[in-house]
């Protein structure tokens, strides 16, 4: 069952046949300008394939979180369209954002069953499914807090519990760790590497982090100064499970350079 | 722990000390009764004339009860009405404004020409309440964080449900300043229609108790009436910030400074 759900203009009935196998959606010459003028992303063509970790990695403002949210469907290209192989239907696609956006008057459970509520189940069918997803991210004793209960790293895995909970086959995040310290974040980068094995998730992580990006994805895609276009793409292929010793390694060292080099090129090309 | 007994006791000594002067002025300086009445007087007052205070309490209480309501109700509805519909918005707001900015006491016999007294003196008292709670509302609605709408949309929520499980408790802190203001305005606007219609002849709250006092020259009852509405107010004021202490102690910023 191949359809199209796409936005935009230019979306042809059988472009879902025409992504190349293995793609799950495609981003073909999308572009986004902005009401007030500014064109935060342009010409952009990207490929996601079922099941990578994708990292797109540019400076701030250059219209990844831009391109994120046109991939979500909570923004509409003003160029271009985005194809999907199959339809989408809600709570197959779920975003986490740079903060963990939490319902301050709801529980850590009722943050985490929020999805399943507006898709329609009750509580008594959704307690196992929240129970299970908040086990896994190690918060279960955790159920009955409030969120200002929390620290700023255990705020952000309710956020990614609540995205993990329908089960989708895309996580999309953008920057979700950029306002954690060091060693919050370098625990979450391995538990959400952990995640992604063992679920077999699609992953897009948007990061400023020539670091971060490195030591999660498998492909790094470096974007432009606004407006955001893709400058290179560069394959990160060192084998998971990627622990401390790949942190530390001399192969992750070269490897950010590498990425280091491609972003400066990108930012200076721009003339920003 | 010394803190907190202070601030209990301190309140209660200083407004002790505060009758002591009093009682002592009209004592000392053999002021009569119809100028200033002794604390005591107003006490025994009050008991005497109980029959006469009570029922004026009930009919204020009353009053105010209901304009509460109605403002609360009114206003949050009113607010998830320009919520949903900007045209409403634009349409209907200036008329709240209109009706907050005039002054209630220049409103209140207009009202009675058109409408029964007990019905003018409630319109005059929601008329005052329910502004605070619509602007408070209003704000509230519009203070919802923009990523958890983005979220609900991701999940095709429904506007109802993005109302009833997002912007609704988000503006719950607000809605609640909005209602502790209203509290006191209802008494406010009640009393003040009361005395407007008290010289329209018709009445039996205790404001118009007062009115009627002070032609009479029956100052001890008027001290007697004024010590209710007081107190009235003080009660409106504490079970209202008890219930906002309720409903927010799980969450709200607002609600944590006793526990500092």
């Amino acid at each position: 069952m191949e359809t199209v759900a796409a936005t935009g203009e230019g979306t042809k009935p059988d472009a879902a046949s025409a992504l190349s196998p293995g793609t799950l959606a495609a981003l073909c010459g999308v572009g986004k300008i902005f009401p007030n003028g500014v064109a935060a992303v342009r010409a952009l063509d990207l490929d996601i394939k079922a099941g990578e970790f994708l990292a797109v990695l540019g400076p701030s403002g250059c219209g990844k979180s831009t391109a994120l949210r046109m991939l979500a469907g909570l923004i509409l290209p003003s160029q271009g369209s985005i194809v999907w192989r199959e339809e989408r239907a809600p709570g197959d696609l779920s975003f986490v954002f740079q903060e963990p956006t939490l319902m301050p008057w709801a529980t850590v459970t009722g943050n985490v069953r929020l999805p399943l509520m507006l898709l329609g189940r009750d509580k008594e069918t959704a307690a196992p499914r929240v129970r299970q997803t908040l086990e896994r991210v190690g918060l279960a004793t955790f159920a009955k807090a409030y969120p200002r209960e929390l620290s700023g790293g255990m705020q952000m895995r309710v956020s990614i519990a609540r995205a993990l909970v329908t089960d989708p086959r895309l996580l999309l995040m953008d920057e979700p760790f950029a306002a954690l310290d060091e060693i919050t974040r370098f625990r979450l980068n391995n538990d959400l590497l952990t995640l992604w094995r063992e679920l077999s998730k699609t992953v897009v992580f948007v990061t400023h982090s020539v670091f971060e990006s490195v030591y999660l994805a498998q492909r790094i895609v470096v974007m432009t100064p606004r407006p955001g276009r893709i400058f290179d793409e560069i394959v990160i292929d060192a084998p998971y499970p990627r622990d401390e010793s790949f942190r530390t390694s001399a192969e992750y060292a070269a490897l950010c350079r590498k990425v280091s080099q491609a972003l400066a090129a990108a930012v200076a090309k721009s003339g920003a | 722990m010394i803190d907190r007994a202070l601030r209990i006791l301190l309140p209660i000594i200083a407004l002790a000390l505060a009758v002591l002067a009093w009682h002592l002025v009209v004592r000392i300086k053999e002021i009569p009764p119809f100028v200033l009445p002794s604390p005591g007087l107003v006490f025994a007052t009050l008991i005497s004339d109980w029959p006469i205070l009570g029922a004026s309490l009930a009919t204020t209480l009353l009053t105010t009860l209901e304009g509460f309501l109605l403002a609360v109700f009114g206003g949050v509805g009113l607010a998830v009405l320009f919520n949903q519909s900007r045209l409403a918005e634009y349409s209907f707001y200036p008329f709240a404004v209109i009706l907050q900015v005039t002054p209630v006491v220049a409103i209140a016999p207009l009202l009675l020409v058109y409408l029964s007294q007990p019905a003018a003196v409630l319109a005059c008292a929601w008329i005052v309440a329910f502004f605070p709670v619509l602007a408070n509302a209003t704000l509230g609605l519009n203070s919802v964080d923009r990523n958890l709408v983005d979220l609900f949309r991701l999940y095709g929520a429904s506007r109802w449900q993005i109302l009833r499980y997002l912007k609704l408790p988000a503006a719950l802190p607000y809605i609640l300043g909005g209602v502790r203001i209203a509290g006191g305005l209802a008494l406010i606007g009640a009393v003040v229609a009361e005395i407007a219609a008290g010289s329209a002849g018709a009445g039996s709250g205790l404001a118009f108790r007062i009115a009627e006092s002070g032609y009479r020259l029956n100052a001890p009852r008027m001290f007697a009436a004024l010590l209710l509405l007081s107190l009235t107010g003080v009660v409106i004021f504490f079970a209202l910030t008890l219930l906002s202490q309720l409903l927010l102690r799980h969450w709200h910023e607002s609600a944590q400074q006793q526990q500092a």
